[in-house]
Order: C-alpha cells, then structure tokens, then sequence
C-alpha cells in the first residue's frame, strides 16, 4: 500500500518552506515529489530596478549562510562585462573572505548533520566553534551575516594587519576542532551505520543531474570552479580537490569536514603573500555588454549573468543558486532508503531553500503561467493593493 | 488495610503524586545534565513543573474522525500502570516477606503497558507519521522485550527459583547483591540498554524520532493528554533504575540506594548524549544478535552459579 508521508511545507527542522512528498511503502521510499516556490522573492527582477552599485546589498540577503557567494558572483559578472581588472589585495581579500565562509558553513552543516541523526552533542559542539568565526567577521567587516566585503571593482574593507593574528589564531583552533570531529565521525561505529551506504548518488547520476559542490565531489565527479576557472587568488595558492567515489552521505560528510582543511590552508597562504596597494579598482561606467561570474560557494557553483545596455542599472540579472541543481538528484538518492534515511539524505546535499526559490506553477504536468502571465498577474495585485489603501 | 490507606499509597506516596514529582525532578537533571555537555545552560529547575502546569492548561484536541475512547486511553493506561508499579516496588522493597507469589511476572506485565498504550493512541490518532512511529514502537517493543525477559529468568534462576519479588530481594539481603557476578554484570547491561530503550533515549528513540517524523505516536497529542504522556515518562526515568537496582544491586537496604540511583540515572543520560539514533533494523538487529545473545550467556552462567 503506498502511502504519503509529507515533509513540509514547512521544514520541521531546516525551518525553510519546501514540501517533500515521500511516496512510502512501509517503511520504504518508492519515490519522491519536490515542491518548491512558497517564499518567492523576485530577486532578478529587483535587481533589474537597482543601480550596480546596490544590488551586491540585494543579492547578499538571497541566503543567510553563503552571503558571501552571491555577491560574489555578482561583482564578477559585473567586472567580466566592463573589462575591470581588481587590483591584488583586493582579489586576496575576497578569496579569504569566500573560504572562511566555506569553514562557517560547512561547520553549520556538519552540526545540522549531526541533529538530524538525533546526535545533538555534535550539533552544538560543532557550532560552538562556529562561533568565533563570526565574532571575526564582525572584527573585520562589522557584520556577523552578511558582511558586505564584495564591491564592484574590488573589496569593500581592508583587512587590517592586526586582525591578521587573531584570523591565524582561530585558525589554529579550528584545525585542531577539524581534526577532532573528523576523527569523531571516522571512529563512532553508531555513525558509520548510520551514513555509509545510505543515500547513494553515482557518478552516473551526478552528471546527469549536474550537482555542483560537496555534493558531485561526494560522488566522484571532481569539479570545482576554483579549480576549473580560477579567479582571483585561487591559482596563486596551493590547495587540493577533494573528491570521494562512494557517493554515499558518509563520503559527501568527509567531503565537507576535509575541505575545511583546505580552506585553512588557503587562508594561511592568502595572509602569508597578501600583497600591499589599493583594494579596490575605480569604475566609473559600466559600458554595454554582458557578463558571466562564477563562484565555488560552499554548496557548489553559484552563477550570475549581467546583461548591461550602459544605464546605471543592469537591463537582465540571472542567478542560478547550487541547491537549485542539487535539490533534484534526491529523488535518485532517496529511492529505496527507509523513512529514516529519507530525513538524512535530503539534508545531505546542504539544500539551502531560500536561493531555490523560483515560481513555477505545474497543472497536470504542464506550465500553468508563462511568464507574461504572471507579470500581468503581479501588475493586477499591485493596483488591488493600491485600490484598497488609497494610493 | 483500610481503605484511606489504600487510596494514599496509590494516589499520594509512593503512587502517581511522589512519582511523578521525583520524576519530573529527574526530567530536570537530564535536561541540564545534556545541556551542560551541550555547552549550553539549561533551564531552571521548576522548568519540568512549568511545562506540565502549562499543558494542564492548553486545550485537547482530538483528530477529527479518530475514536475519542481509544485517544485518550493511550495515556491513562501508562499512567495507571506507572502508578501500580511505583506502589509494588516500593512496598515489596520495604517490606519483602509481604510479597505474592507471582509478583514479580505482574510487574514485568506493568512494564509493558505503556508502550501498549502509546501504541493504542498513536494508531486512534489517524495521522500518517503517527502510524509509522507506532510500528516502529511494536518493533521495537518485540526487540527489546525478547533479552529483558531471558535476563529477567537468570534473575529468577539466581534467587533460587523463585518468582517472588520479596525473595530476589531477600536472597541479595542474605548473599549480597546479585551485580556482583559474571551474570549478574551481564544482567545489568542488558536491562540498562532494555530500559533505554523503554524511556525512548538517543540511541533508541526511533518511534519518535523528532527529525524524521515528528515525535511519532505522539504528533497529535496536545494539552492534558500529552502532560500525562511527559508524567509516564518521567515516573519510568524513575522507577525503572529503581527496578534495576531492586533485582540486581541488593535493593533499599540502605541509604547508598540514593548514590546507585543517581549513579544509574547519570549514565543512561551519558549514553543518551554519546550516541547518534541508530535505525529501526539496526536496533532489532542489536537487540536480538547482540545483546540477545548476551543476555542467553547470561542465564546459562546464571544455571552455573555464576
């Protein structure tokens, strides 16, 4: 007897409005619908109303956790359409920045791995040496969220040579609490039944699906846009790809515990050759012409397409968030698990919902709004709205 | 024994009222025990009595469709159980020769209706998480039942053949505790694990996994109802190292009772706070392959004197 068993649409536990609908029999997953656009935003569309220099503010606020990413992204965008080029310390601050971001939100995951498997010991030990990386964000950019570091043309701030003791302290601390949680998931047996064989995504399907991210390298398929298209300090530093064949939730959580090594390591050579001079390039007009950016967030591959017409304002801003790629591959992932897996395998991809967020409305297996459609729907709300306030 | 007396010892002390107070102290120290390994502070220690005042309090929703009888016997049945159980252990501890031949099978049979009253008024609640949490319950019921009840014949085989809880404890009086022996110890870590996993602790929670489906059995459970589930609950983290220390660790004989318990109490909550939940097949396979076959080592040590 098949039946359905809803998660959603609100998330009990990720607090963020999605809607899984596992088709069980028994105990076991036969299959699964994902519904998604509940909170939709209309960022791009936005943007498309803000001048250049406003919109990192917007794009920064699409996700809480990689808030650094997509401002990222954007400014990159912006500088491959007008041909800027960022000055060195700039580019070294903002690779930086981008990894110790990586460390915070993988950090967040690893504890949210571990609340998902009731094990909420590591839930907060893990997140209580997240903590003072953000009271380092706050030294540096004033901002414990959404820092703000990202400017078009280069970085905002300046990393000052005295925070760079405390940058290299913690990141003592966290490379030794690194070292200690890897061997804590490595040697409790309880996890290794629990994640090992559970959830697997093959190398097959990543590709087809094209997971970005922790989640395609948990898989065997080693990209990473660091690698792949350097940009900025990324091939001025050493660092290694880490990629794991199983595809299994353990794989992708080793993934995610051994690149925070890496990001330490980064971060070290960053501060060790950050070079001296301006941060930032002085823009002045961004001229017709589009452009593409592409950042390794700590989800996988962020990208953003600027279209400029020479106004001070973008005339397309197009966003494509990791989650949005990697949310879908659960449902080859999620097959065949029990219930109890189900929870732990669609939180593995690290879903971040609020950059997944689009409108689309499917009836019977078809569009039912272009999207003309719902502009005009959207343009009648407003002067409803307008009507009923007096305005 | 008039009737008064009667009422009291099942009503008041050391029935449902002083169980339940303990108890929900108990509650208390295991959410500031795990919080203070947490890191974090933990709350007050009126905090269990606030909670339970405060579902007294809110309204008691009944699904719409389910039987009203069965929803609401779930909890009572727990309830009355705890209560009976909390008597007999008491009574028979303090006063062994005064003990029915037999009692000791009654117990085990009380032990069991709270999970059977869980079941009732999780599957009365016609919510699909709920039937889920309940077949896992069963499950895990069968699986933590089949070692409880083979320790329980050592037990029995220890005391000289004896289904009287008056003479376990009388024989560890005489010979010393039970614990104390390649059986015994055995016994002990079978019941600790079997009692684990009656209270519904991190690594056996699984029936009502939160993340997975929302409490379970529990989901539709709201004001009285639910503050009668949490008492169950809280009289068991009480009475059951209680049981523990009454067939295995020489009963209330003096005041060291006191340190044993607390002692037990401390580390059914350190297992709680080191260990991740394992999975329904994990644990019937845990429970039967592992600690079963444990628990059959230690009857047959029990047949050699051990």
């Amino acid at each position: 007897m098949k039946r359905i068993v809803p998660i959603g649409p609100y998330h009990p536990l990720q607090e963020e409005p999605e809607f899984f609908k596992l088709i069980v029999e028994g105990e076991k997953v036969v299959d699964l619908e994902i519904n998604i656009g509940y909170n939709h935003r209309g960022h791009e569309f936005i943007a498309q109303k803000m001048t250049y220099d406003q919109i990192p503010f917007l794009v920064e606020r699409i996700c809480g956790i990689c808030s650094d990413s997509h401002p990222y992204a954007y400014v990159m965008a912006v500088e491959d359409a007008a041909r800027i080029e960022v000055p060195p310390r700039g580019q070294y601050i903002r690779t930086i920045i981008g990894e110790l971001e990586r460390i915070h939100s993988h950090y967040l995951w690893v504890g949210l791995a571990g609340h998902f498997i009731g094990y909420n010991t590591v839930w907060m030990w893990v997140w209580r040496y997240r903590e003072p990386l953000l009271d380092i964000f706050e030294l540096i950019m004033g901002n414990r969220n959404h820092y703000a570091i990202n400017k078009v043309g280069g970085a905002r701030r300046d990393i000052l040579p005295e925070h760079y003791e405390k940058i290299e302290k913690y990141l003592d601390l966290v490379e030794e609490k690194t070292t200690m949680f890897t061997k804590a998931v490595l040697d409790d047996p309880v996890i290794h039944a629990r994640l090992e064989n559970v959830g697997i995504l093959s190398k097959e399907d990543a590709i087809a699906y094209g997971v970005l991210g922790p989640t395609a390298r948990g898989s065997g398929y080693a990209i990473d846009v660091r690698k792949d298209d350097p940009y900025d300090a990324y091939d001025k530093v050493d660092w290694d790809m880490i990629v794991f064949e199983e595809g299994d939730i353990f794989a992708k959580a080793k993934v995610r515990l051994l690149e925070c090594y890496e990001s330490i390591k980064i971060v070290r050579q960053c501060l060790r050759d950050m070079p001296d001079g301006p941060i930032e390039a002085r823009v002045d007009e961004i001229p017709p012409g589009e452009g593409i950016g592409r950042h390794e967030a700590p989800r996988g591959e962020v990208f953003h397409y600027v279209r400029s017409d020479g106004s001070n304002m973008p005339a397309r801003h197009k966003i494509r968030a990791p989650s949005y790629m990697n949310i879908p591959s659960n449902v080859v992932a999620v097959k065949g698990y029990s219930i109890a897996d189900a929870a732990l395998v669609l939180a593995a991809v690290d879903p971040c919902y609020c950059c997944t967020e689009r409108t689309v409305v499917f009836e019977d297996g078809k569009k039912k709004f272009t999207g003309n459609d719902l502009l005009r729907l959207s343009r009648q709300k407003t002067e409803k709205l307008r009507r009923r306030y007096g305005r | 024994m008039s009737v008064v007396r009667v009422l009291f010892s099942y009503l008041i002390f050391p029935g449902f009222v002083f169980t339940a107070v303990v108890g929900l102290f108990l509650t208390w120290i295991d959410r500031k025990v795990t919080a203070r390994i947490h890191w974090r502070v933990g709350p007050p220690w009126y905090q269990p009595y606030a909670d339970f005042l405060k579902l007294l309090l809110k309204e008691t929703i009944i699904p719409e469709g389910s039987s009203k009888i069965l929803f609401l016997m779930g909890p009572i049945l727990g309830l009355v159980a705890m209560s009976i159980f909390a008597v007999m252990v008491f009574s028979m501890n303090l006063n062994p020769e005064g003990t029915f031949v037999g009692d000791l099978i009654v117990m085990v049979y009380l032990l069991a209706i709270p999970p059977l009253g869980l079941m009732i008024g999780g599957s009365a609640s016609k919510n699909p998480l709920a039937s889920v949490g309940v077949s896992r319950e069963m499950t895990q019921y069968f699986a933590y039942e089949l070692p409880f009840l083979i320790t329980i014949a050592a037990i029995i085989l220890k005391a000289g053949g004896s289904v009287r809880f008056g003479d376990i404890i009388m024989a560890q009086q005489a010979n010393g505790p039970f614990l104390y022996s390649i059986s015994g110890v055995i016994g002990a870590i079978v019941i600790l694990l079997s009692t684990q996993a009656k209270l519904g602790f991190v690594p056996f929670d699984i029936p009502e996994a939160e993340q997975e489906i929302m409490a379970g059995p529990y989901i539709e459970y709201s004001g009285v109802a639910l503050a009668m589930f949490r008492v169950v609950r809280a009289m068991m983290l009480f009475l059951l190292p209680l049981f523990l220390i009454s067939v295995l660790w020489g009963g209330f004989s003096s005041w060291w009772v006191i340190l044993k318990f607390l002692l037990i109490v401390v580390l059914i909550i350190l297992i709680k706070n080191t260990n991740p939940r394992i999975r329904i097949d994990q644990s019937l396979r845990f429970f039967w392959l592992g600690i079963g076959v444990l628990s059959v080592i230690g009857l047959v040590l029990a047949v050699y004197g051990l």
